[in-house]
């Protein structure tokens, strides 16, 4: 790329003999590594440590997250991170922790991993979280896994259907997929719920287990969650808890109270954890008491005032990820608990709530919003009547933000909604951002009416322009060669 | 191309030309349309028998993956392998290359829970 302000890619950079190394002189690699791990060839970029420094400086410039504006990207929850989670993250009592130090050395690392694990489940209403997954899809994968198992002893293999509602998040059909159960999807009602009546008509003596969110993805509560769950237990099913909207229920209600047996966090999202970067996540991983001896190894126990891993859990399916998953992330989790306490934390969700009503009601005035009541922490609108009028779609609106300083919202999803924009505000947002918000999306909605190609045109401000997602899905070409 | 008025049409937005011993079936333009850009097309091996309604395949577009579902039960005896270098066919020109797959029908019946060109517009107009 030669273009004015294109940075050079790192590989097409530098020259040779300008890096620096540190181990040539006097100390061989092979005093430190043995002979068979060592390559004679590594095709690295030969840069200077300055130029280094300057490429990945430059790339941290042009990136978009939370630390410069809006990112109002539904069922996400991309809210602040406190600086005082990453402070106590990185101190190095815990950041030079190495695994394989022995638990009683390591009893403050293991009290931290003990205490967030209580603190979830009684915040939640479960007998007991696994800290274990390193996702929230990675502890769907490890709630299902359990239900697999648990079903298998008790000789129950017949039940090999997962229902999964189209206002579920997305993720839980493949994660169902991927344990070999077959998908029932099953339609919401016209005011966005499931209803118990269409539940019924799905439960039967094949059903393992119905995945479902809650508030779900348009942002609306289950009324009849109890009823549901009653439907799906006396069918011999598990009730399994999304808890990608966990953020609009906190000291309000519990899914453990609601009737679910299995559910997930994800505290990157609830509990401030910087991503969004497809960066580490942390998914820990609830149940009830009757599945407490599924749970994925290790398990962190209390013998009086000592810490101890457990490994010895017959029953369990398991380790889901090497050593303690990302440990780091439990010890932001439980900063942000203990700094937000039980009364802080419900604040959250009302605030969460509140943003998101108020948002809902001002972008009501020019989009189509299709669940027109008070919505929990998220909401959807819709772009269908510009497209029939203009054929300005979701996407143009989402790109034409981005030149407003935006975070597009999530788009086209959930699949129901046609031309879906799913904006979640979260509660560390000021009421000048959200006015400022939808103004400019108001803008951006007068000028489909006048101007639609500029919108079609949009983004012109960003570093990248408007990219041709349909070529990169037909064309991949995701590698660099020389 | 073939005339509207010689398909039939399911709810669930596929059309179907039977022509003797060979039914062929595609999506219709409202589809294509909803779907926007079509990247990839799934099919189901030739030889395989299919209930009426059935999971035949997947769509995929750039907003969403979708299934796929045969309007009426057959044995597939062809695909439309010109899909695989070219799925924007199916964006192009639903009724005519862009159609997905052959079946040798087993079931004539079933063309009668289907709708016609005019019934289906008006679900498609919703």
């Amino acid at each position: 790329m030669s273009e004015a302000g294109a940075i050079a890619l790192i590989f097409e950079s530098g020259q040779e003999g300008r890096a620096n190394r540190y181990f040539e002189q006097g100390k061989p690699l092979e005093n430190f590594l043995p002979r068979q791990l060592l390559r004679d060839e590594l095709p690295l970029p030969d840069n200077s440590e300055l130029d280094v420094v300057r490429h990945f400086t430059r790339l941290s410039q042009r990136t978009f997250g939370i630390d410069l504006g809006f990112y109002p990207l539904g069922s996400c929850t991309m809210k602040y991170n406190p600086r005082v989670n990453d402070a106590i993250a990185t101190r190095p009592e815990f950041a030079e922790l190495h695994p394989y130090t022995p638990d009683d050395l390591a009893q403050g690392a293991l009290a931290v991993m003990y205490e967030l694990e209580r603190s979830l489940s009684s915040l939640f209403g479960m007998a007991a979280f696994s800290l274990n997954p390193s996702a929230g899809a990675h502890a769907e994968l490890g709630a299902l896994l359990i239900a697999k198992k648990y079903f298998k002893e008790r000789g129950e293999t017949s039940r090999d259907k997962v229902i999964v509602p189209d206002t579920a998040h997305g993720t839980n059909p493949a994660s169902a997929a991927m344990c070999g159960f077959k998908v029932i999807s099953m339609p919401s009602n016209e005011r966005g719920r499931v209803s118990v009546a269409e539940i019924r008509k799905v439960v039967g003596a094949d059903t393992a287990v119905c995945m479902m969110t809650n508030p779900n993805t348009l942002g609306l509560f289950e009324e009849e969650i109890a009823a549901i769950a009653a439907v799906v237990h006396e069918a011999g099913g598990l009730m399994y808890y999304d808890g990608a909207n966990a953020n609009a229920i906190m000291g309000y209600t519990r899914p453990g109270d609601m009737g679910f047996d299995l559910m997930h966090l994800n505290t990157h999202k609830t509990f401030t954890i910087p991503h969004g970067g497809g960066g580490a996540g942390h998914g820990p991983l609830g149940v009830a008491a009757h599945l407490v001896d599924y749970l994925p190894t290790p398990v962190v126990v209390r013998e009086e005032s000592n810490f101890h891993l457990d490994f010895d859990r017959p029953k369990s399916i398991g380790p889901l990820r090497s050593f303690w998953s990302n440990f780091a992330h439990a010890v932001r989790a439980l900063a942000y608990l203990y700094a937000n306490g039980s009364e802080g934390l419900k604040r959250v969700s009302q605030l969460a709530v509140l943003n998101a009503n108020y948002l809902r009601v001002k972008i009501a005035e020019f989009l189509e919003t299709p669940y027109p009541e008070i919505c929990r922490h998220e909401f959807v609108a819709s772009a269908q009547r510009l497209k029939k009028q203009n054929g300005v779609r979701a996407l143009d609106l989402a790109k034409a933000l981005l030149d407003y300083g935006y975070m597009a919202p999530t788009m086209y999803f959930p699949l129901l909604v046609p031309e879906c924009l799913m904006i979640e505000p979260t509660e560390t947002e000021s009421k000048e951002t959200l006015d400022a918000f939808a103004e400019a999306l108001a803008k951006i909605v007068q000028r489909a009416h006048t101007d639609p190609q500029a919108l079609f045109d949009a983004p012109v401000t960003t570093v990248v322009g408007r990219v041709d997602e349909t070529r990169a899905a037909r064309q991949p070409d995701l590698r660099w060669r020389p | 191309m073939a005339s509207l008025e010689d398909l039939l049409f399911s709810k669930e937005h596929e059309w179907v030309r039977v022509d003797g011993e060979s039914a062929t079936i595609g999506i219709t333009d409202y589809a294509q349309n909803a779907l926007g850009d079509i990247v990839y097309v799934e099919l189901p091996k030739v030889g395989t028998t299919i209930a009426q309604f059935a999971n035949v395949g997947v769509i995929e577009s750039v907003k969403a993956v979708s299934d796929l579902f045969t309007p009426i039960s057959g044995e597939v005896i062809e695909v439309n392998g010109a899909l695989e270098s070219d799925p924007a066919a199916v964006n192009r020109e639903p009724y005519g290359t862009g159609w997905l797959l052959k079946l040798r029908p087993t079931n004539p019946d079933e063309t009668k829970s289907l709708l016609s060109s005019a019934e289906y517009e008006k679900i498609a107009a919703d």
